[in-house]
C-alpha cells in the first residue's frame, strides 16, 4: 500500500472556460507510467477531507506531476482545483495508479487513441510518452469536444503532429470556421472515416464520459475491432 | 499528519455513518469497466459452478429465474471512491446456487463474458453475503451495469461485484483476477480501504 505524499502546487495554466492544468512538485514520486492516475486528497482546516481519483497527464521519471481538470459545477473537488488552488498550495497524493490502461513504448502495434472532452488526459500522457520515446508505431487521435475553445492541450497537439502522429478533432456543438462538417457527435459512420482500421489490429485506447465510452466501444466492436484490443476508462455519471 | 490545503473548505460535508473512509456519496450510477460492453442475449446466457472434481452445475436463464429471487437492499462502494447508498436489487442468493455443491475448496474465481475475472474468498459469497443479481431499482439490469446479470458482493469494493458474469470456478487458493493482477487488493474491503497492492 503506498501512502500519501505532500504535493506542492508548482504552476496553473488555463486550458479551457472550465478547465486548467494544475502541475505539482510531489515529493518522493517515483514517476509514472502513461495512462494511469493518483489520488488527490485535500484537507479542510478543520480536518474535514476530500479524496479523488485523477488521470495524469505528465510521464516519466520526474517528481513533478501534471493534472488537468475540468470543473464539475455541483463537485466539491474540482471547483477547487479550477478557481482556487495557486502555486504554492499543498495538497496529497497517493500514487501512480492502475497497470491496465497504459501504453508503453514496448507495444509496437498501431495505436488509436479516442478521447472525449477532458478524458484526453491520460491519452495526452501517451501521446507524450510516444514522442519522447522515439517510438516509431502509428499513433492517431480522435479528439471529440463541444467547441474549439474546450479543447485542452491544443497548442501542444498541434506541436506533436509528425509523421507518425495525427490528431482528428470532432465538434459537437459549434465548429472552427471553415471547417468542412457542421457540428456532429463520434458516430460509427465517423469513427469508421476518421480511426485507424481494424484491419491494422491497432491497440485502441478510450476515455471520457461513460455515455461517449459507451457508444464510442461498441461502434469500435461493430466495426471489427477485438474487443481485447479496445481499452476503457470512465469519468462520470 | 495531513497537510492543509489553503482555501479549501469543502462543500458537502458528505459524511455519513454508513459512509467508508476516503469515500464520497453520489446519486449517480457511474460505470467501471475495462473494455467494450459485451452484447450478452439471454437465449444464449448460461451461468455455472465448476468444482475440483470437474463436476459442473449449469443453469440456462429460464432455469436461473425459476429459481427462488430476494429483493436485496444495499449500499455499494466503487473503488474509484463514490458511494451510492440504499440501492435496490432483484437476484438469486449464492446460497440458493450453492446448495448441491460439494467442494472442499475455499476459494472462487469468477469469470464474466468479454473476459474479466475477480477473485474471493468462498465465505464471502455464502450466508446471504452475495448474489447473481438481474434487476436494478425494479428494472432488467442495464448491460453497462453488468446486465443480464452480474455477481453483487455488496460488502466488498464493487469491482468484485464481477458484471456480466458466466461462472464460479472454484479455487485450492487465492489467486488474482484481473483488477488483482492490475493493482488493487487481493480482497477488497471497504472499511479497511484495501484498495491497491
Amino acid at each position: 500500500m503506498t501512502d500519501w505524499k505532500v504535493g506542492t502546487v508548482t504552476d496553473t495554466r488555463t486550458e479551457t472556460p472550465t478547465g486548467r492544468s494544475i502541475t505539482i512538485s510531489v515529493d518522493g514520486w517515483p514517476g509514472n507510467l502513461a495512462g494511469q492516475h493518483l489520488d488527490l486528497r485535500l484537507t479542510a482546516p478543520d480536518g474535514y477531507q476530500a479524496v479523488r481519483s485523477y488521470s495524469i497527464a505528465s510521464v516519466g521519471d520526474g517528481s513533478t506531476v501534471e493534472l488537468a481538470v475540468d470543473r464539475f459545477p455541483t463537485g466539491e473537488v474540482s471547483p477547487y482545483l479550477v478557481d482556487d488552488v495557486l502555486p504554492g498550495d499543498q495538497l496529497e497524493v497517493k500514487g501512480p495508479l492502475g497497470r491496465w490502461f497504459v501504453w508503453t513504448p514496448e507495444d509496437t502495434r498501431p495505436i488509436q487513441l479516442v478521447a472525449g472532452g477532458s478524458g484526453i488526459v491520460p491519452l495526452i500522457a501517451m501521446a507524450r510518452a510516444h514522442a519522447m520515446s522515439g517510438s516509431t508505431t502509428a499513433f492517431r487521435l480522435l479528439y471529440s469536444v463541444r467547441t474549439p475553445e474546450d479543447r485542452f492541450f491544443a497548442d501542444e497537439l498541434a506541436s506533436l503532429e509528425s509523421e507518425t502522429f495525427h490528431v482528428d478533432y470532432v465538434y459537437t456543438r459549434s465548429t472552427p470556421a471553415d471547417w468542412p462538417t457542421p457540428p456532429r457527435r463520434v458516430t460509427r459512420d465517423v469513427i469508421e472515416a476518421l480511426t485507424i482500421s481494424a484491419a491494422d489490429a491497432p491497440g485502441v485506447f478510450v476515455c471520457g464520459p461513460t455515455g461517449f465510452v459507451e457508444a464510442v466501444a461498441r461502434a469500435l466492436v461493430e466495426l471489427g475491432h477485438d474487443p481485447q484490443s479496445v481499452k476503457t476508462e470512465r469519468f462520470g455519471g | 499528519m495531513a497537510v492543509f490545503s489553503r482555501g479549501f473548505g469543502g462543500r458537502a460535508r458528505e459524511s455519513a455513518p454508513d459512509l467508508p473512509p476516503g469515500q464520497f456519496l453520489t446519486e449517480d450510477f457511474p460505470v467501471l469497466s475495462a473494455g467494450p460492453t459485451p452484447e450478452i442475449y439471454t437465449a444464449e446466457w448460461s451461468f455455472s459452478i465448476r468444482t475440483e472434481t470437474g463436476a459442473q452445475h449449469t443453469w440456462d436463464w429460464e432455469q436461473f429465474r425459476a429459481l427462488p429471487s430476494e429483493l436485496v437492499s444495499t449500499d455499494i462502494h466503487c473503488v474509484t471512491r463514490w458511494s451510492k447508498l440504499g440501492t435496490s436489487w432483484r437476484g438469486v442468493s449464492l446460497d440458493t446456487l450453492f446448495e448441491e455443491v460439494e467442494s472442499s475448496y475455499d476459494y472462487v474465481m469468477a469469470h464474466s463474458y468479454g473476459g474479466y475475472t475477480t477473485n474471493l474468498p468462498l465465505e464471502d459469497l455464502l450466508d446471504g453475503k452475495a448474489w447473481i443479481a438481474y434487476e436494478f431499482d425494479g428494472e432488467d439490469l442495464d448491460p453497462e451495469h453488468g446486465g443480464p446479470a452480474r455477481l453483487l458482493v455488496p460488502h466488498l469494493y464493487f469491482w468484485k461485484s464481477a458484471k456480466w458474469v458466466r461462472g464460479l470456478v472454484m479455487m485450492k487458493d487465492d489467486e488474482p483476477g484481473f483488477w488483482e493482477q492490475n493493482g488493487y487488493h487481493t480482497y477488497g474491503d471497504p472499511w479497511q480501504e484495501q484498495r491497491y497492492w
